[in-house]
């Protein structure tokens, strides 16, 4: 699963996540353009007890999160 | 997580430290900061209102723009975009404003107040949680203003470039710019100490993310403190330092630029909350995020600016409650800035419902 929140206002992106990560996937891709929603999705997801691990790419956040 | 709970928490203290520091270097009381009370200042400078108690380039304001954009270029944060329903924005920020000016104050000085002891503010404070909760709903049900897209460099550069400009007008040509002689935009801290305050808040507030409207929503929707403990602080930095100061006074009646009618600071406040959450953040946020090259908030910012302009040149605006010697009071809200309130909030709730959609499960 894969979800783009790019350019979305605050606090959409975390909306988003806290969405996807109701039915507990296994791992989901959260899509990111800036440190702000960057760093707010990563507390996020690792207080749900997810990993988080951030690559970047075209100025672009891939967040990809484990359980 | 727990350094970030601290940053907000340190950075709350300084701010509400700084704003007391700003009210003994001549700011008004309960106004070390106030954002929507600056621009209104800023508008009334420029001869876009002539309501001659509230003229004045605000350096704070200049400061908290440049100093988010400073702090942006060292962390490499400054991304110039834009794009997100524009006019939308400038419509709430304009809407924003408005109801700011019939409380008198945005989100961060309604803090300052209840930190004075400003009941009316408490009051106003109600209103406000009730209308980012009312914001909450709609965001739960898929409200957005859609998403915001790279832009050229120069887009982002603009708006810092204004406060520049500005800046060299205050400094180098006031003639040119209209300044109270008397009432609150004649009330100021030295140009440099205001421009220093303004600098230091402004990154100190570019690297928490500090914001008014996203404590109370971010506790709301996602039991988040984080940014709750940066409102906490600067209440409690304020509180300490107004009563250091013998400047807190517990009432209602005879506070610093406030006016005592609780319906209106309420439904006001109400529509400052809802309007601030839709546009994803506190009139503080937008200026920082427009310190970031976010145009968007540029064009919100824009938004308040010309609101507050309107208000006063349509009598929107309330006046502070003022009690003469035969007892007989005066101030408070105006017939126009109460119909139009009623007519924000509805406002508001059309645009809500007009930008919120449903979304389908993928």
């Amino acid at each position: 699963m894969q979800i783009d929140a790019r350019g979305l206002s605050c606090p959409q992106p975390v909306l988003l996540t806290q969405q996807a990560l109701k039915s507990q996937p296994a791992s989901v891709e959260i899509l990111v353009d800036n440190k702000t929603a960057e760093g707010n999705v990563t507390r996020f997801a690792a207080k749900a007890g997810y990993s988080v691990a951030v690559r970047e790419e075209n100025g672009d956040f891939i967040l990809t999160l484990t359980k | 997580m727990k350094n970030r709970k601290l940053a907000l928490l340190l950075s709350g203290l300084l701010i509400g430290a700084i704003a007391v520091a700003l009210v003994y270097f001549g700011n008004p009381k309960n106004m070390g900061f106030c954002i929507a009370c600056f621009i209104r200042d800023i508008a009334g400078a420029t001869g876009m209102h002539q309501a001659a108690v509230v003229q004045y380039i605000r350096p704070e304001i200049l400061g908290l723009v440049l100093g988010a954009f400073v702090m942006s270029l060292l962390g490499k944060e400054f991304s110039p975009r834009g794009g997100s329903a524009p006019v939308t924005r400038f419509c709430l920020g304009f809407m924003v404003m408005v109801a700011a000016l019939v409380f008198l104050g945005c989100p961060l000085r309604m803090v300052l107040r209840i930190a004075g002891g400003d009941l009316n503010a408490v009051i106003g404070l109600v209103g406000f949680a009730a209308g980012i909760l009312a914001g909450v709903l709609f965001l739960k049900k898929g409200y957005s203003l859609k998403r915001t897209y790279r832009q050229p460099l120069m887009e982002g550069l603009l708006f810092p470039g204004i406060q520049v400009v500005l800046l060299v007008l205050l400094l180098a040509a006031p003639a040119l710019l209209i300044f109270s002689e008397s009432g609150p935009g004649s009330m100021r801290a030295p140009i440099f100490i205001a421009l220093a305050a303004g600098l230091i808040v402004g990154a100190l507030a570019q690297r928490t993310r500090l914001c008014m409207v996203g404590g109370i929503r971010d506790l709301v929707m996602f039991k988040d403190w984080t940014l709750l403990l940066g409102f906490l602080g600067i209440l409690i930095a304020a509180l300490v330092g107004n009563i250091i100061f013998g400047w807190f006074k517990l009432s209602m009646v005879g506070q610093p630029v406030a006016h005592i009618d609780g319906l209106w600071n309420a439904l006001s406040m109400f529509a400052v909350g809802l309007g601030s959450v839709m546009l994803g953040g506190c009139p503080l946020r937008q200026l920082i995020l427009a310190g970031e090259g976010n145009s968007d908030s540029a064009v919100t910012v824009f938004g308040y600016l010309v609101g507050a302009a309107f208000a006063h040149n349509f009598k929107l605006a309330s006046a502070a409650t003022a009690i003469a010697e035969d007892g007989s009071i005066s101030g408070g809200p105006t017939m126009g800035g109460k119909v139009v309130t009623i007519a924000i909030i509805v406002l508001l709730l059309v645009l809500a419902i007009a930008n919120t959609k449903q979304e389908k499960a993928k």
